[in-house]
C-alpha cells in the first residue's frame, strides 16, 4: 500500500519563518519539516524505522500470530539442515588470460565517456567481470576520484533491460540482414554521392570516431554530419567563440586561485571537468592549523547546488539576473559597457576589490545554462584581471569539430522538412525524448525512409526507426576520447559484449565500406595511422595500461579578446515564473535514468529520491500559494507539464528549477514513467532558461525524500524545539577563518571527549582503525554513497520503501541549513558508521550478532542476525539498515556478475550496516603479512575514501602516531557526535571552516 | 463420585515427563547425527567426476607436487583448478589411448572446459584465503586429509566453523615447517606442540584474539 501525504504535514511558511526570527542566535536546522514540526518529522525523529511493518498488512488476527511463530520456531531448527547444493569448478580448457589469478582481482586502465568528455577509470575485473569502477589517478580529469555516473555505470553495463537484439521494423531482426541491407543502401548511397545521407551522433570528442566520420564525408561528399547533445554546451562554446572569434576549450585551475566567483556554474559537480575541479578546489582549503590558508568562493546562483553550498557569499538570483550580475561585475572591474548601476547584490564592490587584490590569482566562471554572453564576460573578466595563463588558460577544441549541437539539430530538421534526408543514421543519442519540441523532431523523423538508431536501450527513438541495433556500453567496447583539457584516453573492454552490442565504430565502418572490421581495429588502426614508428606496440601497451596517451593533452593557445560588450538589452516582461532547466545531479540528461543505484541517491541539498520537482523558494512558494508535494500545471510555449512543488531554502524568489532526464516514456522497468518531462519546457531559443505560467491543480503527489531521516537526536525523550536545536548545532559545526585563527579551539563545545566508562577498555597492540571525515572539504556530491553501493552489494528498496525510511545506503549525507530561510548557509555531512568504541548497539544484541573487534570494528555478522532491530533501535547516529524484504536480486542472472565477491549479499530480516569495507582491510592486511611486513599508511583505502573527488575521508590505524588519519584527529578542529553519550565514536569529523570577506557583513 | 483418574495414570503421568524429555534429546541426537553425518557432510563420499582422477597416483606415484596443477594456492583465495591444457602437458604423451582421458581430449580439442564437481566446500559467506595458511605453515593435508591416499578425491575433514576454530584457537596444533606444507606424506614430529609454538612465534601467526574474530572470515 503507498504511502499518501498525511495532513499533518502541511508546511505553514509564515510560522516557519516567524520562529527562526525568535532565535536568539543562527539556528541550525536540518529542513523545513523539523522547523514546521511535521507528524512525518515527529515519527522519524522518535524512531529510525518508523512506519512499522506490521501497519503495512492489515487483519494478521492472534491466531495467525500464534501460527506464524509456531511455524517459525519449528522451521527455524530446520534451516540449518539445508545441504550445501552441488558445486561446478569450470576451469580455462586451453589458456588462461595473462596475469589471471583466479580469486584475485585484476584493474585495467579504460576511460568513460560522457556526453562526450572522458574521465580515466580503473575498473576492478574479478575473473573477467566487470565489478567496481575507480578513478584512475594518473588521469587528469579524476586524479584517482570518479562522481556517481561513473561509479554507477557498472550497473548500466549488467541492466537486464538493455536492448539485446537487433529489430527491424518492430521485429526481431538479426545483425547479418542489416550487414546486407546496408551494403546495398552504400551502393545506391554512393551513385548518388552521398545525397540524402545523414549522420547524427552526440558530441564528439573521440579522434577516431572522427577521422572515421570524415572519411565517410569524404565517400559521399554530399552527406552531412550533425553533433547534437542535450545537455550541450553550446553556450560554452559560443562564449569562448564571442569572446575570442573562434572556439577554443577553456581550462580552469582552481588550485591557483584564491578568489573565485561562480556566475551560475556549478563547477563542482557539473561538467567535464567536475571531479578534477573538485580536487583542486578542495586541496586550497585544507587546513592544518591556525596558520593555513583558504581560498575564497563567491556564488551567484538561482537554486542551491553542491557548489553554492560551499560558497562563502552565495546570492541567491534569478538565473537571467546573472547577466546584470556580470555587467556589474565587469562594470566595477572597469570592462566598457559594463553596467555597475544594475547591481542587485549589495557586495559587488567588496568583491571587485577582492579581485583586483588578487589579479592573477582569481577566477571567474560561468555556467553552462547562461547564455554566451555571460560567457564572454567571464572571460573578458579573467582577460582584465590577468588571469589568463595563471588560473585559467585556453587549448584548441576538444571536440573534433566543434559545434553548436541546436543549431545543427535545426539544419538538419530543416533539411528533412525538404526532403533532402532519405538515411539517417542517429548514434547514441535520443532526440525524440530530449530535442525541443518546438523542432517536432519526431514527426519530422518519421519522413525519412531510412532509420537506423544504435543506443543501449530501445528507447523512445528506437521506436520510431526502421532498424535497431544495441549498442555496446563503454565497458564492452573500444574507443578514445578526449578530457575536459583534452588529454586522450583509450577506452578499453573490460568484457565481450553481453548482448553482442555494435559500437558506433562498427556501425560506421559498414557505412564506410569495411563491414567486418570491429571497433578495435578501427581503433588500433588510427592510432597506428597516427604513429607510424616501429616502437608503436610500445605506445600502443602503455597507452593502454596508463589510461592517458602520452603528450596528448594541448598546448596552451595564446588568444586574443575580440569581445565588445554591448549594451544590455531591453528586458522583455515575459509573463509568468522563469523556470531553469538543469541536468539531474544524478540521472543527469536522463540517460542514466533506468539506474537503481542513481535514482535512488538522495539528490543533493533538496534529498529527493525518485522523482524530479519544481524546486521553489519558501517566499515564491507563499506567492503561489503551494507547499511541498502540490502539483502545478506549468505552462509554456504551448506545452504544459504537471510538477510537483518541493520549497527549497536558498532558492532565488521567482524562478522554478526543473530537473531533467524524467519522464521517459521508455527507459526500462526503473525509469519509464518516473518523475515528468521538463524538456518539454525548453525552446530551441531557450534551451535552458524559459518561462511558464504556473497553475494550481490541486492535485498532491508524494515525493520521497531522506531529509528528516534518521535524524539524531537524544532517544526516547520528549525534547522542547529549543534544545533540538541546540543539538543540531554540536552536529555539524562551523567557524569563520578569522574565528579559527584567533581561537583554534572554536568549534570546541561543552561535552567534548570521552567520558568516564564501567566498561574496561579494550585494548589495542597493533591496528586500532579510525576515519576522519573534513567537512571543509566534503562538498556532498554523493560519490561516496554510490561507491559504497557497488563495493558492498547494497540492494535498491525503490521508491514507497524509501517513503518509509528504508533506504539501504550504508552511507548517507545529511545536510544541514544554518540561518534564514532565503539564504542560509549549507552544510553536508556524510555520515557512515561510527564504529563506536562503546557501541549502544553491540550491548543490546541478544544473539551476539554485532560484536566489537579486536581491531576496534564494530561488526555486523549476518547469519547469526535474527532481526529483533534491538540494535539499530539503541544505535544514536541512525546507521544502521535492516532488509524488511529481500531486496537484493537473486533471479535476474545479468545481475549476479555485478556483485562483489568478497561481500556477502543478504537475504530478509537482516540488519546490516558500513563495515569500513573489512574485505579491503582483510586483503590489504593479508598481502602485507604474506609478504612479511608492517601496513603501510594509506595502503587501505575504504571505497567512500578512494573516490572522494574531495578527498575529504581519510581512515587508517589510530594507534600509529605518524599516520595521516591519526594527524587529523589530532587537529582542534576534530570533534565526534554526539559525544555527549560517551559512544567514544571512531569516525569523527572536523569542523567547517568558511572564508568570509571581511569588508562583508551580512 | 467415582475417581476420574485410575491409580496408574500417576505412572504414565511420571512416564511421560521421562519420555517428553527422552524424545525431545532423541529427536536432538539424531539432528546431531545427521548434521555429523556422511549423507550431510560428505565426508569420506568421492564424488563424480567427468575423469575418475587419482591424486594417489599423481602426487604419491608421480611425485607431482601440488603447486604444479593447483597454481594460484601461494597467491590467492583460490588454490586454483588446473586447465585442460595443464593436464595435456604431460597427456600429450602419456596414456594417450586412454578411454578414460577421453573428456580430457575432447575438452583439448574442443576447447570447452571440463566441469569438476567440487569436494571441499565453504557456503558463501566463509571467506577463506589459500594463500595465507600455506604462508603461515598450514599444510595441505591439515584441511585435506591424506590426499596422496586417495585414488578418488573425496573430502576428509567437516570443514564446520568449530573444526576451523579449533585450530584458530591454538594454531600450534597442526603448524608445520614453511618446506614441509606441500608434502603429502607428512606426519607430524610427536613434539608438534613444541615445534609449532616456535613455528608461531617464527611465522608471527597472530594471537588468538585476532584470528578467531568474526570478520576474520565472514564480511
Amino acid at each position: 500500500m503507498p504511502r499518501k501525504q498525511k495532513n499533518g504535514n502541511a508546511l505553514d511558511l509564515v510560522q516557519i519563518q516567524a520562529k527562526l526570527n525568535e532565535s536568539p542566535e543562527k539556528r541550525v536546522w536540518r529542513g523545513l519539516e523539523e522547523l514546521a514540526g511535521t507528524d512525518d518529522y515527529r515519527d522519524f525523529l522518535a524512531t529510525e524505522f518508523p512506519h512499522d511493518p506490521r501497519a503495512d498488512k492489515q487483519g494478521v488476527s492472534r491466531r495467525n500470530m500464534l501460527k506464524l511463530m509456531g511455524a517459525s520456531a519449528a522451521l527455524a531448527g530446520l534451516t540449518a539442515c539445508t545441504k550445501l547444493p552441488d558445486q561446478k569448478i569450470v576451469p580455462y580448457a586451453l589458456q588462461q588470460p595473462e596475469n589471471f589469478v583466479p580469486g584475485k582481482p585484476l584493474f585495467y586502465a579504460t576511460a568513460m565517456p560522457l556526453a562526450g568528455y572522458a574521465t580515466g577509470l580503473l575498473v576492478e575485473s574479478h575473473m573477467g567481470r566487470p565489478t567496481k569502477v575507480e578513478g584512475n589517478p594518473s588521469h587528469p580529469a579524476s586524479l584517482g576520484s570518479a562522481n556517481v555516473a561513473a561509479q554507477a555505470s557498472v550497473l548500466g553495463l549488467y541492466d537486464p533491460d538493455r536492448a539485446q537484439v537487433v529489430i527491424y521494423r518492430g521485429r526481431v531482426g538479426d545483425w547479418s540482414k542489416f550487414l546486407t541491407t546496408m551494403e546495398q543502401r552504400r551502393a545506391e548511397l554512393l551513385d548518388a554521392k552521398g545525397a540524402g545521407l545523414r549522420i547524427l551522433t552526440g558530441t564528439v570528442t573521440s579522434p577516431s570516431l572522427a577521422d572515421q566520420i570524415r572519411a565517410i564525408l569524404a565517400q559521399f561528399p554530399q552527406a552531412k554530419w550533425h553533433q547534437y547533445e542535450p545537455l550541450s554546451r553550446d553556450t560554452v562554446r559560443e562564449g569562448a567563440k564571442l569572446a575570442f572569434g573562434e572556439y577554443v576549450n577553456t581550462v580552469y585551475h582552481l588550485d591557483q586561485a584564491d578568489v573565485i566567483v561562480s556566475l551560475d556554474a556549478d563547477l563542482l559537480s557539473a561538467g567535464p571537468g567536475a571531479v578534477r575541479y573538485a580536487r583542486d578546489f578542495a586541496d586550497k582549503r585544507r587546513i592544518t592549523g591556525p596558520e593555513s590558508t583558504m581560498n575564497r568562493l563567491y556564488v551567484a546562483e538561482s537554486t542551491p547546488t553542491v557548489t553554492g553550498a560551499m560558497a562563502d557569499h552565495r546570492a541567491p538570483m534569478r538565473a537571467r539576473d546573472v547577466e546584470t550580475f556580470a555587467r556589474a561585475l565587469a562594470g566595477g572591474l572597469g570592462i566598457k559597457s559594463g553596467d555597475a548601476a544594475h547591481a542587485s547584490v549589495s557586495w559587488i564592490p567588496a568583491l571587485v576589490r577582492d579581485l583586483q587584490n588578487h589579479r592573477g590569482t582569481s577566477l571567474v566562471i560561468a555556467g553552462e545554462q547562461q547564455p554566451p554572453v555571460v560567457h564572454a564576460l567571464a572571460h573578458a573578466i579573467n582577460d582584465a584581471l590577468g588571469n589568463v595563463g595563471k588560473t585559467v588558460h585556453y587549448t584548441d577544441p576538444a571536440e573534433a569539430s566543434p559545434a553548436n549541437g541546436l543549431e545543427s539539430l535545426k539544419e538538419l530538421v530543416a533539411d528533412i522538412q525538404g526532403g533532402q534526408v532519405d538515411t539517417l543514421f542517429i548514434l547514441g543519442v535520443n532526440p525524440v525524448y530530449d530535442a525541443p519540441p518546438d523542432l517536432h523532431f519526431a514527426e519530422h523523423l518519421l519522413k525519412v525512409k531510412t532509420r537506423v538508431h544504435l543506443s543501449l536501450y530501445n528507447d523512445e527513438t528506437s521506436e520510431l526507426c526502421h532498424w535497431h541495433v544495441p549498442e555496446a556500453h563503454f565497458l564492452e567496447s573500444w574507443g578514445d576520447a578526449r578530457a575536459y583539457d583534452g588529454t586522450v584516453s583509450i577506452i578499453q573492454p573490460l568484457i565481450s559484449p553481453l548482448y553482442d552490442g555494435k559500437s558506433g565504430h562498427e556501425i560506421l565502418a559498414v557505412l564506410g565500406g569495411q563491414a567486418g572490421s570491429t571497433d578495435h581495429d578501427v581503433v588500433r588502426g588510427y592510432w597506428q595511422r597516427q604513429k607510424p614508428g616501429a616502437d608503436f606496440e610500445e605506445f600502443w601497451q602503455t597507452s593502454l595500461n596508463n589510461g592517458v596517451v602520452a603528450d596528448s593533452t594541448p598546448a596552451p593557445k595564446p588568444v586574443k579578446l575580440v569581445f565588445q560588450l554591448a549594451a544590455a538589452p531591453e528586458r522583455t516582461s515575459n509573463a509568468g515564473i522563469e523556470i531553469v532547466l538543469r541536468p539531474d545531479p544524478s540521472i543527469g540528461d536522463g540517460s542514466f535514468a533506468n539506474n537503481g543505484w542513481l535514482q535512488e541517491v538522495p539528490k543533493p541539498i533538496t534529498k529527493l529520491t525518485w522523482d524530479n520537482a519544481a524546486l521553489v523558494s519558501p517566499a515564491s512558494a507563499r506567492k503561489l500559494a503551494v507547499t511541498n508535494g502540490d502539483v502545478v500545471k506549468l505552462k509554456g510555449q504551448g506545452q504544459s507539464v504537471e510538477a510537483p512543488i518541493w520549497i527549497t531554502p536558498g532558492h532565488a524568489d521567482g524562478s522554478l528549477t526543473l530537473h531533467l532526464g524524467y519522464g521517459r516514456r521508455r527507459a526500462g522497468h526503473v525509469g519509464t514513467g518516473v518523475g515528468f518531462n521538463a524538456y518539454l519546457l525548453a525552446t530551441t531559443e531557450n534551451p535552458r532558461i524559459g518561462s511558464a505560467e504556473v497553475e494550481k491543480t490541486g492535485k498532491t503527489y508524494l515525493l520521497a525524500t531522506t531529509q528528516h531521516h534518521h535524524i539524531m537526536g537524544k532517544e526516547g525523550e520528549e525534547r522542547e524545539e529549543e534544545s533540538v536545536a541546540a543539538l543540531q548545532r554540536k552536529l555539524v559545526r562551523g567557524a569563520t577563518l578569522e574565528e579559527f585563527r584567533k581561537n583554534s579551539d572554536v568549534t570546541h563545545e561543552e561535552g567534548d571527549g570521552n567520558g568516564p566508562s564501567m566498561y574496561p577498555a579494550f585494548p589495542y597492540n597493533g591496528n586500532s582503525w579510525g576515519m576522519t571525515i573534513d567537512l571543509n572539504s566534503c562538498i556532498g556530491c554523493n560519490a561516496c554513497v554510490v561507491a559504497c553501493q557497488s563495493e558492498n552489494n547494497i540492494p535498491v528498496v525503490g521508491k514507497d520503501q524509501v517513503s518509509r525510511g528504508r533506504e539501504m545506503q550504508w552511507i548517507r549525507v545529511d545536510t544541514y541549513f544554518e540561518g534564514g530561510l532565503e539564504n542560509p548557509a549549507i552544510y553536508n555531512q556524510a555520515v557512515p558508521c561510527m564504529h563506536c568504541e562503546n557501541a549502544p548497539c553491540e550491548y543490546v544484541c541478544p544473539v551476539g550478532a554485532t560484536v566489537h573487534s579486536p581491531e576496534g570494528l564494530n561488526e555486523m555478522v549476518y547469519n547469526r542476525c535474527v532481526g529483533t532491530r534491538y540494535c539499530s533501535n539503541n544505535c544514536p547516529y541512525k546507521v544502521r539498515r535492516f532488509n524488511f524484504e529481500r531486496w537484493s536480486d537473486w533471479t535476474t542472472p545479468s545481475l549476479e556478475p555485478l556483485r562483489n565477491p568478497d561481500v556477502t549479499v543478504r537475504s530478509r530480516g537482516v540488519m546490516e550496516k558500513c563495515t569500513y569495507c573489512i574485505q579491503r582491510i582483510n586483503r590489504v592486511k593479508i598481502a602485507a603479512e604474506k609478504e612479511d611486513r608492517e601496513l603501510q599508511d594509506g595502503e587501505i583505502l575504504t571505497a567512500c575514501q578512494q573516490t572522494c573527488p574531495a578527498q575529504a575521508i581519510v581512515f587508517g590505524n589510530i594507534n600509529d602516531k605518524n599516520s595521516r588519519v591519526a594527524k587529523m584527529k589530532a587537529q582542534s578542529r576534530n570533534y565526534g557526535l554526539l559525544e555527549e553519550l560517551n559512544t567514544r565514536p571512531r569516525t569523527t569529523y572536523l569542523a567547517k571552516l568558511r572564508n568570509p570577506n571581511p569588508e562583508i557583513k551580512e | 463420585m467415582a475417581q476420574l483418574f485410575h491409580p496408574s495414570s500417576n505412572v504414565i503421568a511420571k512416564a511421560s515427563v521421562v519420555a517428553v524429555a527422552l524424545i525431545v534429546g532423541g529427536l536432538g541426537y539424531i539432528l546431531y547425527a545427521v548434521n555429523q553425518s556422511a549423507y550431510y557432510t560428505n565426508i569420506n563420499v568421492a564424488r563424480q567426476q567427468p575423469v575418475p582422477f587419482s591424486h594417489k597416483h599423481h602426487v604419491t606415484d608421480d611425485g607431482i607436487d601440488c603447486r604444479y596443477c593447483h597454481t594460484s594456492v601461494e597467491k590467492s583465495g583460490y588454490a586454483g583448478i588446473p586447465t585442460t591444457h595443464t593436464c595435456m602437458s604431460c597427456h600429450s604423451k602419456l596414456w594417450l589411448p586412454s578411454p578414460v582421458l577421453e573428456p580430457v581430449r575432447a575438452s583439448y580439442a574442443t576447447d570447452v572446459s571440463l566441469q569438476w564437481t567440487r569436494v571441499n566446500a565453504e557456503p558463501d559467506f566463509v571467506y577463506f584465503d589459500h594463500s595465507i595458511h600455506v604462508n603461515k605453515g598450514i599444510g595441505c593435508t591439515t584441511c585435506h586429509g591424506p590426499i596422496g591416499e586417495m585414488p578418488l578425491t573425496y573430502r576428509a575433514n567437516t570443514l564446520y566453523m568449530r573444526w576451523c576454530i579449533d585450530c584458530h584457537k591454538n594454531p600450534a596444533l597442526h603448524v608445520r615447517r614453511r618446506e614441509d606444507v606441500f608434502k603429502a606424506d607428512y606426519v607430524e614430529p610427536p613434539n608438534q606442540l613444541e615445534l609449532g609454538r616456535e613455528l608461531v612465534k617464527k611465522y608471527k601467526i597472530k594471537e588468538p584474539k585476532l584470528i578467531t574474530d568474526c570478520y576474520t572470515c565472514h564480511r
